[in-house]
């Protein structure tokens, strides 16, 4: 099997070095293998589970409540401007 | 003092043999004694803990029954530093979350504080709960406390050995696959994985958020029941959290063994497992025999599957949990990741990736439900189900180096149960020559804590007076 | 006739206006706050925090569904979508993936089109970007909001029917009361897809496969340029497929000042988001009772209450389509209705004066409002005989017009009726100064 290793780092979000990119792929591999053996279970007809609680229908009602102040929620970033979190300047794709 | 129970400690708390402020200053000369050696915090909050403890004491001299109306007052307790705390530094033993300060409480910590506990600080632990070793930390190796060349375990080893090394009174863990028990067997001591959802997991750092499990590591079965009481029960910010009831566990532990059917499994005793450990664990098989218990064999399905079922689950959810790290709001880069969080987050992220859902994750989800009706057959024939916790003795310093995946391997006997979302408990059963602790896991249904306290407590108080239970860690 | 149609489909996201937000007790009334004072540890993504989704924008979103003649799945969930963008406090989106609340509905046009919707379904709101110089900021307050995406089918051939599937849409939320989907707010936004398909064949199968590619438009907020958008767009494909190319799949952005779209991205690869099911959020099964008691929440929808205006009070289509635009001027006209009939007055008499007067009805009550038709009936009738008496004068006056008119050129009887009204102070209904004209040169 032939892993795109640079396709699923940047999927990611990692930024990887070169020697990086060798070991991880040589590990990425080495695990696919071990799961392999998952194939020797017969699976079919057989639905996933998800959550193993067995609970639906959990929600809150629609009452709003109290937030974080301004400064607490930017009390932990190390780039921020007028109240606002900063970052380098992207180009606005997802909008 | 600071070698005390839990329960101990709060008679004596009661009966003014000593302060609060004394208990907490024996644990923290404690841990200035031993920590050189055991690593086991990544944050000491030496004065909050002794203010906390002040006010403890204001409290208990000043109403007969606080210990009443919180149960925990004036208790030194050590939390495991995935838990988010007002005010305190939480990494999750990750640089990337180096000076991270959280402005809010998981639930757990809100809780033990209403209950009047005392936090001493936060344990070091796998970075990111990514393993059973405490050796990815960014902060450092913990050390076993029964020998220092020897890992603690993980990813709670901080709470394990600083509860083994008599740091603090109790522990508290999380277990995503293990990381509770395995680390508890290691080190010698209780640690309680209670069913999935029995804990609000709110504010607790996400590892593999369909398997989380914050529980107790303590001295005594007791205690644990004790802190499961505070514990448990549901939360309005945790949507998976249970409304079942909260009994009072501790109350309910006297209840004989005679006539449990114990169910004992020759598939979890698997190949390459420890001699001492396969000898230990069936000589407390025998002792609940002897105390009028039925032991039935049974067939299990192979816990090797679970290895890759665990993996493929909580690597996929790893890789979606992580992502919230971009260094924006709080915290550094994805640069700041270390090895592993990057070799799960790049096999999850393959593993749910286009075209290889089927293959991976939802193979993977199947045999979760093979697990989850495996296991509910096996609890029509018996009540409980007794196993090595892990199939090793603590292993030395450096075991973890270059494996691609250590902890998932190590944890084969404790993940078939935490991928079915049950009730586990690790309690020691001796030790090995070398002077290394071995434990056993006791397993129940979901929702079975009272059931799997009662029995380890029984095999607890039965075999009090044995001589290795009179060992202490040399350090 | 162009050898291309266009085969369009859309995508639209509706931002609820529940009180809190979708995940978390933040208000998610966050239009013109202060940035970042509407936000928890939920909403901002700190680690450890969990959601909890909000119980009266799940019923909204299934009420969406109804109204749009959509089947709700007894059995629903939300997975994960996940994707890198700064404003996405989590690294991933809480939305919906095989399951959606809703699926197969439609909205009818008045050329009796359907389109056919393929889902409506649930998820929450990123945070908001705003560039600036070499930085972007961001504010968290619009993060996790409650958003329902609304997808069509590709059934759209025209850009009208667009716009006029946007207005129906749009006026059912409003009747709802889910949201003001204020277009300018953001809290109705639009992308339409569109290709162009070649009519070189007959072959019927040929004739409803889709074509290869598709082109996104972003960017676009008002019904206007979603019209201008297509328009263009069409306009670009067909000078592309005419040079016998085939355009790239890409997402363009609409360019205001000159009506045109640019290249955003190209998508080389398909985007993707590793979903999979929301671990911390249980599933959502539905009783047949549920659905039931949901249903009963959905109001008369503008559909049948304009079918109702025409047939109950035998109004025009025209004053119907008009008096029921909003869910609060229908309600105002049928309170006035109910006064004005104690009255005598007729149901067009109520309708042109709301109409023609252009009534606010924010600031006079049905009741004031019945006084005042009241009142201008009675003047005129006080004046029918002068009235009469202008009339002779003006016929009298201008007997070209009068000739004209009687030629057959009809237009002129507007003149006239303006001649007449000049010879009064007061205001005096237009059409009825017609009536009398025209029943005069009869």
């Amino acid at each position: 099997m032939k892993i795109n290793i640079s396709h699923i780092a940047k999927l990611a979000n990692l930024t990887l070095l070169p020697d990086e990119k060798l070991k991880l792929e040589k590990q990425l591999e080495e695990t696919l293998d071990y799961v392999e053996q998952l194939n020797q279970v017969d699976t079919k007809n057989i639905e996933p589970t998800s959550q193993v609680t067995g609970l639906e229908n959990i929600t809150r009602d629609d009452i709003a409540k109290p937030s974080l102040s301004q400064n607490e929620a930017l009390s932990n970033t190390k780039s921020k401007h007028n109240g606002f979190f900063k970052v380098k300047a992207i180009f606005k794709e997802n909008e | 003092m600071n070698k005390l129970t839990l329960q101990k400690a709060k008679e004596s708390l009661k009966n003014k043999d000593f302060s609060a402020v004394d208990l907490t200053k024996a644990c923290l000369l404690q841990m200035k004694k031993t920590e050189p050696k055991l690593n086991a915090f990544v944050t000491v909050t030496e004065n909050q803990a002794l203010e906390q403890a002040r006010k403890a004491d204001v409290e208990l001299a000043s109403q007969g029954d606080a210990l009443e109306a919180k149960p925990l007052l004036g208790i030194p307790i050590a939390i495991k530093d995935n838990f988010s705390t007002l005010g305190i530094r939480t990494t999750a033993s990750s640089k990337v979350l180096d000076d991270y300060i959280p402005p809010y409480d998981a639930t757990v910590v809100k809780k033990l504080k209403d209950a009047g506990a005392v936090i001493l600080g936060k344990t070091n632990m796998d970075a990111w709960a990514h393993g059973s070793s405490t050796e990815t930390s960014d902060y450092g190796a913990t050390k076993n406390p029964w020998d220092t060349n020897h890992l603690p375990g993980g990813s709670s080893g901080g709470s394990a050995a600083s509860v083994a090394a008599n740091q603090c009174i109790a522990a508290i863990g999380s277990e995503t696959a293990g990381s509770i028990r395995q680390p508890a067997s290691w080190c010698g001591v209780t640690g309680l994985k209670p069913t999935y959802g029995r804990v609000s997991r709110y504010g607790v750092i996400a590892m593999g958020s369909s398997l989380d499990s914050p529980g107790p590591i303590t001295k005594t079965v007791e205690d644990s029941a004790l802190i499961l009481e505070v514990l448990a029960g549901i939360d309005e910010k945790d949507a998976t959290t249970s409304p079942k009831e909260v009994l009072e566990y501790s109350k309910h532990l006297d209840k004989d063994v005679k006539d449990l059917k114990i169910g004992i499994s020759s598939d979890y005793f698997i190949k390459g497992i420890d001699k001492e450990v396969e000898e230990l664990i069936k000589t407390a098989i025998k002792k609940f025999e002897s105390l009028g218990a039925k032991i039935e064999n049974i067939k299990l399905f192979d816990p090797k599957y679970a290895i890759d079922v665990y993996t493929i689950i909580q690597r996929s959810e790893v890789s979606s949990n992580l992502a919230r790290y971009d260094g924006i709001r709080y915290g550094k880069d994805r640069e700041s990741f270390a090895e592993e969080a990057k070799r799960r987050i790049m096999f999850g992220t393959y593993a749910l990736s286009s075209g290889y859902y089927d293959q991976y994750y939802n193979k993977a989800q199947q045999v979760r439900t093979v697990i989850i009706k495996d296991f509910e057959k096996a609890f029509e024939k018996v009540d409980i189900i007794i196993a090595p916790t892990s199939p090793s003795l603590a292993l030395p310093v450096g075991a973890t180096k270059d494996t691609s995946m250590f902890g998932e391997i190590a944890d084969v006997l404790v993940e078939p149960s935490s991928i079915a979302g049950l009730a586990g408990i690790n309690i020691p059963v001796g030790f090995s020559k070398s002077g290394l602790p071995i434990g056993m896991q006791i397993i129940g249904p979901q929702f079975s804590e009272q059931l799997v306290l009662a029995s380890a407590h029984q095999y607890e108080i039965n075999t009090q007076n044995e001589n290795w239970r009179k060992l202490t860690p040399d350090l | 006739m162009s050898k291309y149609t266009p085969v369009i489909g859309l995508e639209v996201h509706v931002e609820l206006k529940t009180n809190s937000k979708m995940f978390c007790s933040c208000s998610a009334d966050y239009f013109g706050q202060k940035p970042n004072t509407h936000t928890c540890p939920v909403c901002l993504g700190l680690p450890g925090a969990l959601p909890v989704p909000n119980k009266k924008a799940i019923e909204w979103c299934v009420m969406i569904g109804l109204a749009l003649n959509c089947d709700i799945p007894l059995f629903s969930k939300f997975d994960r979508k996940n994707y890198f963008y700064p404003d996405l406090s989590k690294g991933y989106q809480i939305s919906q993936y095989d399951k959606p609340f809703c699926q197969k509905g439609f909205i009818e046009l008045s050329n009796g089109k359907k389109i056919g919707i393929t889902r409506v379904h649930m998820e929450e709101d990123t945070g908001k970007l705003i560039h600036e110089g070499n930085s972007s900021l961001i504010d968290f307050n619009r993060s996790g909001v409650p958003l329902v995406e609304i997808v069509t089918e590709p059934d759209f051939q025209t850009a009208e029917e667009v716009k006029e599937y946007l207005q129906k849409l749009q006026q059912i939320v409003r009747y709802l009361g889910v949201s003001n989907a204020d277009m300018e707010k953001g809290e109705m936004r639009l992308e339409p897809n569109i290709s162009l398909r070649e009519l070189k064949t007959q072959n019927s199968k040929l004739k409803t496969e889709l074509p290869s590619y598709k082109v996104e438009v972003k960017n676009i907020n008002s019904f206007g340029f979603v019209g201008k958008a297509i328009e263009y767009e069409i306009k670009r494909q067909q000078e592309i497929l005419e040079k016998g190319q085939t355009p790239i799949q890409e997402t363009r952005g609409f360019v205001e000042k000159n009506s045109s779209t640019v290249s955003q991205r190209v998508k080389e690869e398909a985007s993707d988001y590793r979903y999979f099911p929301e671990p911390d959020i249980p599933p959502i099964r539905w009783t047949n009772e549920d659905l039931a008691t949901i249903e009963c929440l959905i109001p008369e929808l503008p559909f049948y209450k304009l079918f109702r205006f025409q047939s109950g009070y035998g109004l025009s289509v025209y004053d119907s389509e008009i008096l029921t635009k909003t869910r609060d001027l229908a309600d105002y006209f049928e309170e006035a209705m109910t006064i004005g009939r104690k009255h005598e007055l007729t149901a067009k008499q109520i309708a042109n004066y709301i109409i023609n007067k252009k009534i606010d009805i924010n600031i006079i009550l049905p009741a004031k409002l019945i006084e005042e038709i009241i009142k201008t009936t009675k003047k005129t009738d006080v004046n029918e005989e002068k009235l009469a008496k202008i009339i002779e004068k003006v016929i009298n006056e201008n007997q070209n017009a009068v000739q004209d008119y009687k030629k057959g050129k009809e237009t002129v009887i507007m003149f006239l009726v303006g001649r007449v009204m000049r010879q009064f102070k007061e205001k005096i209904d237009a059409e009825r100064i017609k009536a009398v004209l025209t029943a005069k040169l009869k």
